[in-house]
């Protein structure tokens, strides 16, 4: 096993950050009540016109601005639709996608490197130096700090301003808020032109940094990932921070061990799986909350997950088809969605705003 | 002194006149009631009055200067404050943070707890700033709404049907608490078609019925009956009983207990009941203390254990709701669009959809549409339904009239046992009174009949005992005969956090 863990904690926040980005913008949108299930469509869109704008200019901001304006701009489609023309929030959002996918491919077409781009690395200087922990969290491109900076903005205004609170209030109850005088209307638009700009911006990551090139499907569902984790995250800012490197740590993990071959890490990541949900469950248990299986539903999927591989590795099994492997993050995310059953949603969420006057 | 005056205020929707020239005022320091049937076009004046409606026509003045909100920013800027019928408060937010949203100049977030203390403590409404809303019973919840409003010393109180949730102890810790602010000054515009309350509180009324304003007078030297007349505009009758003597035991509820359905429900404890046949019980208890989940258990949403709900000596606590209907078990639930009915269906489709199994509507899996419609017409009829036609979508009727068509559904469909929540909820007087008038009626048939509900007058007016549900227990039940508001108050002990408020404190 010759992989360095300090490399693979910095590679997971990198494979961590498009998700994330998309995410925190999808929550700002879920809070203010609106469900737009188009963050793949706007992802990808953002990727398109960040890698064009990007190697066209050879700028990376340039690119990354750009990026956030197309997103921006095609959730404003998204608004107009459901806040004005009160179509139904599933199936726009859907359409989105579906649009965004199209209009990447057809933009796409004939994309070509002309200026090479690079986003440079910039190490925060002292820390950077710290032994091991350094390279690990200090030594990134200005988009990894932007991310969790975004998450903890996010939280400060959602959760310490009044801006925020107004947020939450339109989320919750839409039909009190308008009571209230509050603009529903324009209090959700804007969350959802922040929501396109931050799928953009994820875009661009993968087109810019984390690929780097242009394909079609790029994205290959990580909106939907994002989507996912914002649920996981029960609309709370630094859990979806949590959420978000947990997928982004199992995609490192499984890159890895297709390169790696052997099946040592997974071992250790499974053993260290089943001691952590068989600790929760005792503690659980122990302090009354909840002793049983059904209350401790991931927990449980996670050790009988382990048992069998465990069986499987005592069997013999040496390697596993890495089709498996690839399964790996999608597989994590299901499980973590079924084991929290998660709560917290905001009460107005997807429902649509009619203002009686 | 004259705080406010409407001079000729009209305001019509598509195909209804909601207020046609309607004029009165409101003196300073006033309590002034506001009564009407539903659709009598009350809450359109008053969200004219606080900026969430522009009149057609018809002008305000306020303290002698035009007024003419253009919304309720404007409105709570110029003194005007509302306490909504509906709450309009987010339950997944704090006390605090609930009144910061409903202030235009909200004090800084650290110093709003102290704000809302004090007010709490000098108006006798005690009340924590950092709980959160969704855990507050509803006499809190109607709290923290007024707080909201006092926090900004408002001239005008608008409080629209405040005490539809409240326990008789709880209006009358609220209704101390609005004479003191009318004596310190600020006017109330009292909204209620409970005529006792504003016989004790008000000191002028002004009547409307369908957006007119039809009359004026001193609720203290008017009677209850003659209110109501000019409300409804005719003659009204009230509902005719004979005390039958009961029958063999139906319905018999042993040890019932079962946990909270889900996160903000009410698990129910030990509950012991039995009602005969020809019966009616009233259960009564203030909004979220196990009423649906009590519907639930009965209706057969919620399965419960062996032998704790029993049905003429068989325990059916394990079946679903349509074997139950089989049997002539029969319930009502309270929330009509969505729970009731299904709001975009049409009331021939609403009627199968819990018809079906008595009523036998279908042969061999294929719907017979012609006797549903049959059936949906019987039940327009006989309980004068007013719609278009059986075709017309649930959603589409005002919530008196579907409440008619799905209480009535259930009644035709001669249940043995019938269980209803809230049966006359939001309905106006001569409809309710046709509504109790078909359960008694039904009683008197030989079914059993459990009627919750949170309107003391109304089990009163029905039930043969009556029983309290506090935080999912259910008291003993005792006869009706000479039982007293107020003993039915301490039964339902919501008061015991109350205090009355302080003389001046």
């Amino acid at each position: 096993m010759d992989i360095n863990p300090i490399l693979l904690l910095a590679a997971v926040m990198v494979a961590s950050t498009p998700v994330l980005l998309a995410a925190i913008g999808e929550l700002v949108v879920e809070r203010s009540g609106v469900l737009n299930l188009g963050v793949e469509g706007m992802m990808i869109t953002g990727a398109v016109f960040g890698y064009i704008i990007g190697h066209g200019s050879g700028s990376a901001i340039g690119g990354f601005a750009a990026a956030a304006l197309a997103g921006a701009c095609l959730s404003l489609i998204f608004g107009f639709l459901t806040q004005f023309l009160l179509t139904n929030q599933t199936a726009t959002g859907l359409g989105l996608t579906l649009f965004g996918l199209g209009l990447s491919s057809l933009v796409g077409q004939g994309a070509t490197a002309t200026y090479p781009v690079t986003v440079p690395r910039l190490p925060i200087p002292l820390l950077s130096d710290i032994p091991s922990l350094g390279p690990i969290l200090f030594n990134h491109d200005a988009v990894v700090y932007l991310s969790i900076l975004l998450i903890v903005l996010v939280w400060f205004i959602m959760f310490r301003t009044r801006a925020g609170l107004i947020l939450r209030a339109t989320g919750e109850n839409h039909d009190a808020a308008h009571a209230l005088g509050y603009p529903v209307r324009l209090v959700r638009m804007l969350a959802i032109f922040f929501g396109g700009g931050c799928a953009g911006l994820a875009g661009a990551y993968i087109s810019l940094v984390r690929v780097p090139q242009w394909t079609d499907g790029i994205t290959a569902g990580a909106g939907w990932i994002a989507l996912a984790i914002v649920v996981f995250a029960s609309w709370k800012p630094f859990r979806l921070l949590i959420g978000a490197y947990l997928f982004g740590g199992v995609t490192v993990l499984q890159l890895n061990l297709q390169a790696d071959g052997t099946l040592a890490l997974l071992d250790i990541a499974i053993g260290l799986l089943a001691v952590a949900a068989a600790v929760v469950w005792l503690t659980r248990s122990i302090t009354k909350k909840a002793a049983a299986p059904m209350d401790n539903l991931l927990s449980v999927i996670i050790l009988v997950l382990s048992v069998v591989y465990g069986l499987l590795r005592l069997a013999g099994m040496q390697t596993i088809p890495i089709e498996y492997l690839s399964m790996l993050p999608y597989l994590a995310t299901i499980a973590v969605l079924v084991g929290l059953r998660a709560s917290n949603a905001p009460a107005s969420l997807g429902k649509t705003f009619h203002a009686s006057t | 002194m004259t705080l406010l005056d409407l001079r000729g205020l009209t305001k019509a929707y598509p195909g209804v006149v909601a207020n046609s020239d309607v004029s009165f005022s409101i003196g300073e320091g006033e309590i002034h009631a506001l009564l009407g049937e539903n659709g009598a076009g009350k809450s359109t004046l008053v969200k004219t009055i606080y900026g969430l409606v522009r009149p057609d026509a018809g002008d305000m003045t306020l303290a002698g200067q035009p007024f003419s909100p253009s919304d309720p920013r404007a409105a709570r800027g110029s003194g005007i404050a509302m306490v909504f019928q509906h709450f309009s408060l987010f339950d997944a937010l704090t006390v605090a943070e609930n009144i910061a949203l409903g202030m235009d100049n909200p004090p800084p977030r650290k110093q709003i707890a102290g704000r809302i203390r004090e007010v709490s403590e000098k108006y006798g409404l005690p009340l924590d700033p950092d709980m959160i809303v969704g855990d507050l019973s509803a006499g809190e919840r109607q709290r923290v709404e007024i707080i909201r409003c006092l926090l900004q010393s408002p001239r005008l109180l608008i409080m629209d049907e405040p005490t539809s949730v409240l326990t008789p102890q709880e209006v009358n810790i609220l209704f101390e608490t609005l004479r003191l602010l009318s004596e310190q000054g600020t006017s109330i515009l009292y909204i209620s078609h409970k005529l006792d309350e504003i016989r004790a509180l008000c000191h002028r009324a002004t009547i409307l019925r369908l957006g007119k304003v039809v009359g004026e007078c001193d609720p203290r030297a008017t009677t209850s009956r003659e209110m109501a007349e000019m409300m409804v505009g005719t003659v009204l009758q009230a509902p005719q009983r004979d005390y039958a003597e009961a029958g063999a035991e139906i319905l018999c509820l042993k040890n019932l207990s079962a946990p909270a359905p889900h996160q903000f429900g009410t698990a129910l404890k030990n509950i012991e009941l039995t009602v005969r046949a020809g019966e009616v019980v009233g259960i009564g208890g203030v909004a979220g203390n196990g009423q649906d989940e009590l519907v639930a258990a009965l209706s057969g949403e919620m399965r419960t254990g062996e032998g704790m709900v029993v049905v003429d000596g068989a325990s059916i606590g394990g079946l679903t709701p349509n074997a139950r209907r089989k049997i002539g078990v029969c319930a009502a639930p309270e929330e009509r669009n969505g729970h009731a009915a299904a709001p975009d269906m049409t009331l021939t489709e609403n009627a199968l959809l819990t018809g079906n199994t008595r009523m036998v509507l279908s042969k061999n899996g294929m719907l017979d549409w012609a006797k549903a419609r049959d059936f949906a017409d019987s039940i327009i009829n006989a309980f004068d339904v007013r719609t278009p036609g059986t075709e017309t979508t649930a959603r589409a009727l005002s919530g008196g009239n579907l409440q008619k068509f799905v209480i009535g559904r259930e009644i035709l469909q001669k249940p043995k046992v019938l269980v209803v929540n809230q049966p006359t909820w939001g309905v106006d007087a001569a409809a309710a009174a046709s509504i109790r008038q078909a359960l008694l009626d039904l009683a008197a048939g030989g079914s059993a009949v459990v009627v919750i509900s949170q309107d003391l007058d109304e089990i009163l007016e029905i039930a043969d005992r009556f029983a309290a549900l506090n935080e999912g227990r259910l008291s003993k039940p005792v006869s009706t005969k000479g039982l007293s508001i107020e003993e039915i108050g301490l039964m339902l002990g919501g008061a015991h956090d109350m205090e009355a408020a302080h003389a001046q404190a």
